[in-house]
């Protein structure tokens, strides 16, 4: 246990003590004060191996748990792991200060939600830092499971708690589906480490599981990362807190998809399969976000679609930058390299931009009471400091200097340009849709963006559409959005600081065929006029334009049927498969026992009947047989008798005797087959039994003497021939077998052993001692079975007895 | 012996089935109880039968039948025991609430 160890951990454990703290100051103190120190101490631990990570080089550490299966937690950081644990943590810390001020104390559950956000917390952490590819899809679906409950925070609202079912379903289908691809990676390399994985290519490359592994594995982090067609989950979350928007569903949880990708990059990248999967989804998802997003009148459901198409541009540059390992640290390698180094880049400013547009569209909310475009307008004279946040996260988003934004996206340009380039897996003819398509969904972008802060923020202030008075955010609201803001701005003008600490060593964790002080990368703002500058001022251009316009072609959008978008299609299905499979069940599900003893005999039959003839198992031998006297022959046809009468006899009484005669006729055989304790037990057992039996028939004065004949029925018959007869050729053929020797030579030792002379009884009372505990358990739960429902009465059930 | 053991236990088997498979409760109940004591002759006829004296040490004999099926089936007739009184008294409290013994009238709610 280290500290690493401990950074994870901690999280939970806090989670645990939220309860006791919450019953301690509520409602003195705000909960959100206690949980923001734990984000802080990770954060400024993991600071500290900011210098270690720069050099390139990682720290490993593991935990022993289960040694035995080679499940340990083994932990990691390199570039990539810190980086995402740094704005896991850092994040986590503004998201906290926010929430303290945006979650009332008086009418919230803070409890449950600070215990959520913890648990998330931790997973997160654990997924970004675990080495062995189970404990992270451990994580992995920890996360999904947090999310869930956080997206359901509001439960007494219908749509959180289906858009929380909708994002559970896909992100735990998509989860399983990597799990399964696990699986498999794990069968072709033979080891759990995704570092071992990674030195293990060539055999995963060359495996003839290589594509199911990596449809697999990418199923996971799509519907992680909401990539289309998973993508529908994300606006559905939206109707969580926003704290919880801001954090889970764009900084961090949905990022998770893309740090899978990226991890994964070594091990399929360079193969055709994955690069126009990557980066083929990805750049679809970007147009389809982009256009969504334009089309949204709810501000955060706008964001989501934003995010959406963010996804998927980093998503592509991490497809495109996969080329590298197609040519090796060559000239052209390079130059692919730039995309992965742009993804990290982009990833981390889109962290910083729309985190902080969250927080504001989450301010929106809380100050005015709506969220709906329509409604909203004018508020740069009321909320100026809002504005001034919304002002450069959307900038930013649009990709305009000087922000952060502007810089990423010229390197996401100049990546698509490239692509063309490659001649290889057939890009020379259809390359040349990378730059057209990003090109379309960027000017998309810079629409939503302007979309997001004009149609807000300027314009007229409409009173009478809301519902209170309007004025500036609490500060504490405001602070954590202007400090990412403020590194919206800073990143723009010091890239490179960022780049040698933070972007770099990530670089390096993708492509370990670079090495860090090898690497030449420099972000700088002007490129002289090159295509990529070119094409951001054709983006402002069209954006405009089509900004200024806005009013007369978003109807056009609006236009298509509804029924024919991704979430009517999923909920339709999602309709239907219940009601099928409902239907399915109910036609066996009948709640009739005798079907159900049909199912199970049926069952038995076939199963046993059946592997007995494939594996040739039927065999008569009686060779060995013991001779038969008139006195056994005389016992065997008096069971018959009394086991027909049972069956055959109309009367109660009757059944109940002639149930004993088998009973004590059963008694003989255990005499004549040498098994005196048997008889003994038996006996007495069989007694009792009779008196119960009569005992429970004599309190029952309105049930008649006479229980009818019973009805013959086909189906009865056949089934219970059928299980006759099994049993019998069973029965024979296990005579007739014999496989090993016995063991019972060695209870011979009774004596010795335990003492006993009697062996039965040495077996049950010494040799199998705890069997026979069970069994006296079984008799007493049993017992008090009894006596509970002899003795008590259930509420209502009184009631219905005096019916 | 053997033989004939088995067809006995596959014609107690056969009538046990029938016995569960009919509607009445107490008529399961039988059915259970002869079921359960056709498996215990199976395991005891699995065992070898009267192949030597009881298996008590203190008989100065040769060998003895094995001692291990008739460990089980102690056992086995213990919880038998158990499982069939328990059933009786269920089908007891059941007919005194619902006024019936039989299964087909004490469906679940469809709803459930």
């Amino acid at each position: 246990m280290n500290s690493l160890h401990m950074l994870i951990f901690i999280p939970f454990v806090f989670a645990m003590a939220i309860p006791l703290l919450y019953k301690l100051f509520h409602p003195k103190i705000h909960l959100g004060w206690f949980v923001l120190l734990i984000p802080l101490v990770i954060f400024l631990h993991l600071f500290r191996y900011i210098p270690l990570v720069a050099k390139g080089d990682h720290l490993t550490t593991s935990l022993a748990w289960l040694p035995s299966v080679e499940m340990n937690l083994d932990f990691y950081i390199d570039g990539l792991a810190l980086l995402f644990g740094l704005l896991i943590s850092g994040i986590g810390v503004l998201v906290i200060i926010y929430s303290i001020f945006y979650l009332s104390k008086h009418r919230e559950e803070l409890h449950k939600f600070y215990m959520y956000l913890m648990m998330f917390m931790g997973a997160m952490l654990g997924l970004v830092f675990s080495d062995n590819i189970f404990i992270l899809y451990g994580f992995w679906e920890l996360t999904s499971i947090s999310s869930f409950l956080l997206i359901a925070f509001w439960y007494e609202r219908k749509s959180s708690r289906d858009g929380a079912m909708k994002s559970l379903l896909i992100t735990v289908f998509g989860g399983l589906c990597m799990f399964a691809g696990m699986i498999m990676l794990t069968l072709i390399t033979d080891t759990y480490s995704i570092r071992e994985m990674i030195l293990n290519v060539e055999f995963v490359q060359a495996h003839k599981l290589f594509i199911p592994v990596i449809i697999c594995i990418l199923l996971g982090a799509f519907t992680k990362s909401a990539q289309f067609p998973f993508s529908i989950w994300l606006p559905g979350a939206m109707e969580a807190p926003t704290p919880v928007s801001a954090y889970l569903h764009s900084a961090t949880m949905v990022k998770a998809g893309i740090y899978l990708v990226a991890r994964f990059t070594p091990v399929f990248g360079g193969s055709s399969v994955w690069f126009w999967l990557v980066s083929g989804i990805g750049i679809i998802t970007l147009l389809y976000g982009s256009i969504t997003a334009v089309r949204q009148t709810d501000l955060k459901a706008l964001l989501a679609y934003s995010t959406i198409s963010q996804l998927g541009l980093i998503m592509s540059l991490l497809g495109i930058g996969s080329l590298t390992f197609y040519f090796g640290p060559s000239e052209h390698g390079v130059t692919y390299s730039m995309a992965i180094f742009a993804a990290i880049f982009h990833l981390f400013n889109h962290s910083m931009f729309k985190g902080s547009l969250f927080m504001v569209v989450g301010i929106i909310d809380h100050e005015t009471g709506t969220r709906d475009i329509r409604r909203l307008g004018g508020l740069m004279q009321l909320m100026p400091v809002s504005f001034t946040v919304a002002l450069i996260g959307g900038f930013s988003m649009a990709g305009l200097p000087p922000f952060n934004g502007f810089l990423s996206k010229e390197m996401f340009f100049k990546a698509v340009n490239d692509v063309r380039v490659a001649e290889i897996f057939h890009l020379e003819t259809l390359g040349m849709l990378f730059p057209l398509l990003a090109w379309i969904a960027s000017i998309f972008t810079f629409v939503y963006s302007m979309i997001l802060v004009f149609k807000t923020f300027s314009g007229k202030y409409r009173q009478e559409k809301l519902n209170r008075d309007v004025h500036e955010a609490p500060f504490g609201m405001l602070i954590p959005s202007v400090i990412l803001a403020f590194f919206v701005v800073v990143i723009f003008f010091f890239p490179n600081v960022f780049s040698k600490y933070l972007l770099k060593p990530a670089f390096v964790a993708i492509l370990p065929m670079f090495t860090i002080d090898k690497v030449d990368i420099k972000i700088s703002a002007w490129h002289g006029w090159n295509t990529e500058l070119l094409m951001t001022i054709g983006v402002v251009i069209m954006g405009s334009l089509l900004f200024i316009t806005v009013k007369r072609w978003v109807p056009l959008l609006k236009q298509y049927p509804q029924w024919l978008t991704l979430n009517n299609l999923f909920e339709k299905s999602l309709e239907k498969v219940e009601r099928y499979s409902l239907t399915i069940t109910n036609r066996y599900m009948t709640g009739s026992i005798r079907h159900y003893f049909i199912y199970i005999f049926s069952f038995f039959v076939i199963v046993l009947a059946g592997s007995l003839l494939l594996l040739h198992g039927i065999q008569f031998d009686v060779s060995e047989d013991n001779v038969i006297c008139i006195y056994d022959m005389g016992l065997v046809l008096g069971v018959m008798i009394a086991a027909l009468t049972v069956l055959f006899t109309s009367n109660r009484m009757t059944a109940i005797v002639a149930l004993s005669v088998v009973g004590y006729l059963v008694t003989m055989f255990f005499v004549i087959f040498r098994a005196p304790d048997l008889a003994l037990t038996q006996m007495v057992v069989e007694t009792v039994t009779t008196v119960l039996f009569l005992l429970c028939f004599y309190h029952l004065p309105k049930l008649q003497k006479n229980i009818g004949r019973i009805k013959f029925k086909l189906t009865n018959l056949i089934v219970s021939v059928a299980t006759g007869l099994t049993i019998t050729i069973l029965a024979l053929s296990s005579n007739s077998h014999k496989l090993f020797e016995p063991i019972s030579y060695f209870f011979e030792n009774a004596y010795e052993l335990a003492g006993a002379k009697n062996i039965v009884n040495a077996i049950l009372v010494d040799f199998r001692g705890f069997d026979t505990m069970l069994e006296i358990s079984v008799l007493c739960i049993a017992g008090l079975g009894v006596y509970t429902l002899a003795r008590f009465r259930m509420k209502g059930s009184d009631h219905n007895e005096a019916e | 012996m053997e033989t004939i053991m088995a067809c006995l236990v596959g014609l107690l088997f056969t009538i046990g089935t029938y016995l569960v498979l009919s509607r009445q409760m107490l008529r399961i109940i039988f059915g259970l109880s002869i079921i359960s004591h056709a498996v215990n002759l199976l395991i005891l006829t699995s065992g070898g039968l009267k192949t030597g004296s009881a298996p008590l040490l203190d008989e100065k004999m040769a060998g003895f039948t094995d001692p291990l099926p008739q460990a089980l089936i102690l056992t086995a007739i213990v919880i038998n025991f158990a499982v069939t009184a328990l059933l009786l008294v269920l089908s007891y409290r059941s007919y005194q609430i619902f006024k019936t013994d039989d299964m087909e009238r004490l469906r679940g709610n469809p709803d459930e």
